[in-house]
């Protein structure tokens, strides 16, 4: 058995029972890692003695108490991480040539909790940098390549973390969301990808893009993995103020608590001739399985999803060029000639649009039109318990292709704009293939802290369906 | 609310669609953001940013005149914490991502004569 293909779930068990050692899976990863991400290039940084001796480590534990996961319930589970959380003591750059040889003196919190928790980080990868992107094309290092077709984009940000979990070079990972860049990178590598309620998951060492947006969650190879490790990185935390305090419930639990009457809404401006026919049939199929298991869907309209885009543009942008300000290269990183085209793109646009004279016109327009976004959002789930729509508006696209509009990354990311601007959180789920051999991906959107039933449809789909068993051919 | 800048006010939106930014605009955006661009670049930067305030002209449809903004969405306010002192990086983290340090300080440009 190559035990870099175990989902979370079963390498625990598997742990557990002593079927093999903890090295032994780390290792096994190491060895998929060595023999395809020459290919994929999903890994920035890797760490392998490290790791290997975290595995032992991690077998000595086991070994003198076997009731130890209940302690430690990632204990031993070999894990990849984004480039943008700090990792004390090891390169994070972002993916930026701003940051190519910073060295964290801190953790973040999420990667505090998965250590915490016993995970063992086998490397960071890559993505947009800066989180500037869908596609993973505007890392200044590489581009990542879609496990599924090497001439395609993996999607983006997250995207060597989504190619990392679709090729089984880890067991876990954990990646970030402004806009899809979760879920997106999920929908194209044919994965899990969940993203969190805004203020569910500590932001303190992510680094910085949209402030009122970024979410950190994770990138799994299914639903019950993302539940376990959600219940690992959620809560409160001192050193981010808009953590939420509202106690973090059982996520495992409440995998099984699936509504038999559940009430999903279809919204007819997530499903445009424009998008690709493949991608709105099979996410029609899906829908229309889980009605056979009693769930009763019903179209709704919601605001056009091209506001949500000029919100977002400006929302997000301004806050960028706030937060990429700190970069000086007096206390770290090197200084401003270092950024990429695309972070000067957004940092210009975001100047603008706060600048004196200009903000009332943008930005605070913006943040208007973000409250009618909520609300209408709001009052779906007055009488919904979910929105369920495709993730992305095609499958995954050729390289080379994010260089083409201005405004590509908010462009691709229309489908999860909205619900991201609320704070709401959202799953991807694979629910088909193309003609080509490409994932499709289907969202489920809850209301903000609808956690437990989104992961309580999203496992049951995948109870039902094996959409999420396929691996690419690699 | 008045206006410092130097350059000319623009139209309000909506009434100019098609207004383009000027290079002087360009560049001092460009200042604002302290970001030093070629003369290829300023050209580019104004094309593309044009094309981008264009589009989100759009939100000028849209009536906010009753409309709160929303600038974050937890409805959180006032998060505070124990005035305790507690640990925190030491020195020598905290100096740790530069070579530019002098005597436990960070080492910058001249700012006087």
């Amino acid at each position: 058995m190559e035990l870099n293909r175990l989902t979370i779930k079963e390498a625990v068990d598997g742990l557990k029972r002593r079927d093999f050692s903890s090295r032994e899976l780390a290792n096994a990863c190491l060895e998929r890692i060595k023999k395809i991400d020459g290919k994929v290039k999903a890994f920035l940084t890797l760490i392998k003695d490290a790791a290997l001796l975290e595995g032992e480590k991690a077998d000595n534990l086991i070994a003198k108490d076997s009731s130890i996961f209940s302690k430690k319930p990632l204990l031993g589970i070999p894990f990849a991480v984004k480039d943008n959380y700090c990792t004390m003591g090891l390169k994070t750059t972002a993916a930026s040539l701003v940051l190519e040889n910073y060295i964290p003196p801190y953790d973040a919190t999420v990667v505090k909790k998965l250590k915490g928790a016993g995970a063992i980080i086998i490397g960071k990868t890559n993505l947009d940098a800066w989180g500037h992107g869908s596609s993973t094309e505007t890392s200044q290092f590489f581009t990542t390549r879609n496990p599924w077709d090497l001439k395609r984009l993996p999607g983006g940000s997250s995207g060597g973390s989504a190619a990392a979990i679709a090729s089984n070079m880890t067991i876990g990972s954990v990646g970030s969301e402004t806009a899809g860049s979760l879920r997106q990178p999920a929908a194209w590598c044919g994965v899990t990808g969940l993203k969190p309620t805004y203020g569910r998951v500590s932001r303190y060492g992510l680094i910085a893009m949209a402030s009122s947006l970024d979410s950190p969650g994770p990138i799994t190879k299914t639903v019950e993995d993302a539940a376990i490790v959600l219940q690992v990185i959620a809560g409160k935390d001192e050193m981010d103020a808009t953590t939420s305090p509202r106690a973090v419930p059982d996520y495992f639990l409440s995998l099984k608590n699936r509504s038999e009457n559940l009430r999903i809404a279809i919204p007819e401006e997530y499903f445009l001739p424009t998008m690709e026919k493949e991608v709105i049939n099979a996410v029609k199929k899906a829908i229309s399985v889980l009605e056979q298991y009693g769930a009763r869907a019903e179209e709704i309209s919601l605001l056009d999803p091209k506001y949500a885009v000029a919100v977002y543009t400006i929302i997000q942008r301004s806050e960028v060029s706030s937060n990429l300000a700190r970069y000086d290269g007096v206390r770290y990183g090197n200084n401003r000639h270092s950024f990429g085209k695309e972070a000067k793109k957004r940092i210009m646009l975001g100047t603008y649009t706060l600048s004196s004279g200009y903000y009332d016109q943008y930005y605070l327009k913006a943040q208007k039109v973000r409250t009618l976004i909520r609300q209408d959002l709001e009052r779906v789930f007055r009488s919904y318990d979910v929105i369920v729509a495709p993730t992305s508006p095609s499958t995954a696209l050729k390289l080379g292709e994010s260089e083409k509009d201005p405004m590509f990354g908010e462009a691709q990311d229309i489908l999860v704009e909205a619900s991201t601007m609320a704070g709401l959180t959202g799953i991807n789920v694979p629910c088909g293939f193309s003609k080509n051999g490409l994932p499709i991906g289907m969202q489920i959107i809850g209301p903000q802290f609808g956690e437990p039933v989104v992961l309580a449809v999203s496992h049951f789909y995948q109870q039902i369906t094996d959409w999420h068993k396929r691996k690419p051919n690699l | 609310m008045k206006r410092k800048s130097k350059i000319p006010a623009r139209p309000a939106g909506g009434q100019n669609p098609k207004s383009k930014l000027t290079e002087e605009e360009v560049r001092h955006v460009a200042k604002l953001a302290r970001l030093e661009l070629s003369e290829k670049e300023v050209k580019r930067h104004q094309e593309e940013l044009s094309g981008i305030l264009d589009y989100v002209e759009i939100l000028n449809k849209i009536n906010t005149k009753e409309v709160g903004p929303t600038s974050q969405v937890t409805e959180l306010k006032d998060v505070f914490r124990q005035d305790k002192v507690k640990l925190s990086l030491t020195t020598k983290e905290a100096l740790s991502g530069t070579r530019a340090v002098y005597k436990n300080s960070f080492k910058i440009k001249a700012i006087f004569e």
